[in-house]
């Protein structure tokens, strides 16, 4: 039910994200999801690959600073309040997000979001307690 | 092991009066032979009689890197050119290099001294030497491979650079020793790390550092990567080159060979001899040294002296870890900070790799202080508030260090310059001009 997720550290310098996007191009990578964390000086950028282990060594190779850590994936009707009610389920449970990113899956009429709960754990469980729709790790990387 | 016990031990009244029987007669020399120093005599109104005791030493007016440039090229020698059978010049570092002449006694102490040295951290005949230290102008190499050489000591004279070669050497021929700048240290312990040679399977008991200053933290980090541990080589080209000053293995200070070398600690900006135990700038005085006598030499080197008897045995001075230069001290809002000081609050960040560099601005009229860190796997969390928190802790842990606010910069590793010979740690973007 967990996800891995790849980190990579960016500073904010012109071309920084591209490079690290070449390397994973050049590797034959393709990506999932992606999202990017920034502040004034750096940023992170947050993929979801269906190799991870194979994109951090091509990564690392190429001197990257790489983390590899867990999300949970939700897949919610793509209409109104599709997102509310999972944040709704956590909320009742006081489970506090570190931050989520969603992405719309075209063919399904289906959004997918990425979620890391602070307890990844305790989230997954509230999350399939409340009837959300956590996906495993395979139907992601297969989409 | 001691190699000149008779020299290294010796009590103290007898180094004293040691002491003054050369200083008279190098003082005599000086005089005698460079004009510069009759000169310096004349118009300070001293004689080389006046030197009745060491303390009259504080009678001779200091010899200074500009007088030395102004003799160039060999204005300080002693002695015809022709008993000169070795010149060398400073790295030039703060400017324009100085020469430095030896005549073949020259040479023969220097091989004594780093001979001393090297046995203090454990060399002997049976070891191997890879000397990364440069072999051409700078003193380095040379000092290092007289000293092996006296003692017997199998030497690699590599010099700096050609990485994998040094990598290649040190496992074929069971490099035991290892001599370099601690910048080309770090640069190839992770060089090592990236081809998955662990340090431990090497042949490596002690690794020589000298050239550049260091923090302790510094030590701490180098000996953890090369699992030996890591000694301090202490010289100036002016005066001889490494070999001035080394490291026991009980690690309090770098012995000062008195017998050639004769220190004082004075206030950079009185000019007042310090006591011992006292902070301020290292002046040294050679006695024996025949090509190019220096008294009264101030290095711009910060440390303070301490006595007595060391633990390993030796009588010998020692001064404590050169803690920055006068000349590298930066003011900043009128506050005099060292490099060595902020290294020493970042390398107290558990994980924090030892590359930094240290970016001075006014962008408007105030100072700003910019160090940038090489983020490392150790600092990097997927979470930005983790991250701009590590910012902060290094920034505290600068702030308590100095007194001042600075900015941290955390950058991708492995973007900061590497350094084969000494890293330019300070980065001054300010206008010069008044």
């Amino acid at each position: 039910m967990k996800l891995k997720q790849l980190s990579i550290f960016l500073e904010n310098r012109k071309g920084r994200m591209w490079n690290a996007l070449d390397v994973l191009e050049k590797a034959g990578v393709n990506l999932r999801a992606l999202s990017i964390a920034d502040t004034s000086e750096f940023g992170i950028l947050r993929l979801i690959v269906p190799e991870p282990d194979r994109a951090r060594e091509v990564l690392e190779e190429k001197g990257f600073l790489i983390k590899i850590g867990e999300v949970i994936a939700v897949g919610i009707p793509d209409q109104p309040g599709g997102l509310n009610k999972i944040l709704g389920i956590l909320d009742k449970s006081s489970i506090n997000l570190d931050y989520l990113y969603a992405f719309v899956e075209q063919n399904k009429n289906r959004a997918i979001v990425i979620l890391h709960p602070e307890d990844i754990d305790a989230g997954i469980e509230v999350l399939k307690a409340g009837g959300a729709d956590v996906l495993t790790a395979e139907e992601v990387y297969s989409l | 092991m001691i190699w000149n016990e008779e020299k290294e031990c010796m009590s103290q009244e007898d180094r004293e009066k040691l002491q003054l029987e050369r200083l008279q007669s190098i003082v005599k020399v000086a005089y005698e032979n460079v004009p510069y120093y009759k000169k310096l005599f004349n118009d300070a109104g001293v004689k080389p009689e006046d030197i009745q005791s060491l303390k009259d030493i504080e009678k001779i007016p200091f010899t200074t890197k500009t007088d030395l440039r102004e003799a160039y090229p060999f204005g300080m020698f002693a002695v015809p050119r022709r008993e000169i059978v070795e010149l060398h010049t400073s790295s030039g570092t703060t400017g324009k290099p100085t020469v430095s002449g030896y005549t073949k006694g020259d040479l023969e102490i220097w091989s004594e001294c780093m001979a001393r040295g090297l046995t203090m951290v454990g060399v002997t005949e049976d070891d191997v030497i890879q000397n990364t230290h440069g072999y051409g102008l700078f003193t380095g190499g040379f000092g290092v491979h007289y000293g092996a050489q006296k003692i017997g000591a199998t030497v690699i004279p590599i010099s700096t650079g050609q990485t994998k070669r040094q990598m290649e050497i040190m496992q074929d021929f069971g490099t035991t020793v290892l001599i370099v700048t601690p910048s080309y240290g770090l640069y190839l312990a992770e060089e090592f790390a990236d081809e998955d040679i662990d340090m431990e399977d090497l042949d490596l008991k002690v690794v020589g550092f000298g050239a550049e200053g260091w923090t302790q933290e510094m030590r701490e980090k180098l000996e953890s990567k090369f699992h030996v541990p890591a000694y301090n080589i202490y010289g100036l080209t002016e005066i001889m080159g490494p070999g001035i000053g080394l490291e026991c293995h009980v690690k309090d200070g770098l012995h000062i060979f008195e017998d050639h070398f004769y220190p004082e600690i004075i206030d950079p900006k009185t000019h007042e001899n310090l006591p011992d135990g006292e902070k301020g700038e290292l002046v040294l005085t050679t006695l024996t040294r025949e090509g190019m006598p220096l008294l009264r030499f101030r290095t711009k080197d910060i440390t303070r002296l301490k006595r007595g008897k060391c633990e390993c045995g030796r009588t010998l001075v020692r001064i404590e870890r050169i803690t920055g230069r006068s000349d590298d001290m930066m003011k900043i809002r009128g506050v005099s900070i060292f490099p060595s000081q902020i290294e020493k609050a970042l390398l107290k960040i558990d994980g924090l790799e030892p590359h930094y560099q240290i970016i001075v601005t006014r962008p408007g009229h105030l100072d700003e202080l910019e160090i940038q860190v090489e983020a490392s796997p150790e600092l990097f969390s997927d979470e930005v508030k983790e991250l701009v928190g590590i910012k902060k802790k290094i920034e505290e842990l600068v702030h308590s260090e100095i007194g001042l606010r600075v900015n941290v910069t955390l950058v991708e590793p492995r973007t900061l310059p590497r350094s084969l010979g000494k890293a330019v740690r300070v980065i001054d973007k300010r206008d010069v001009g008044i």
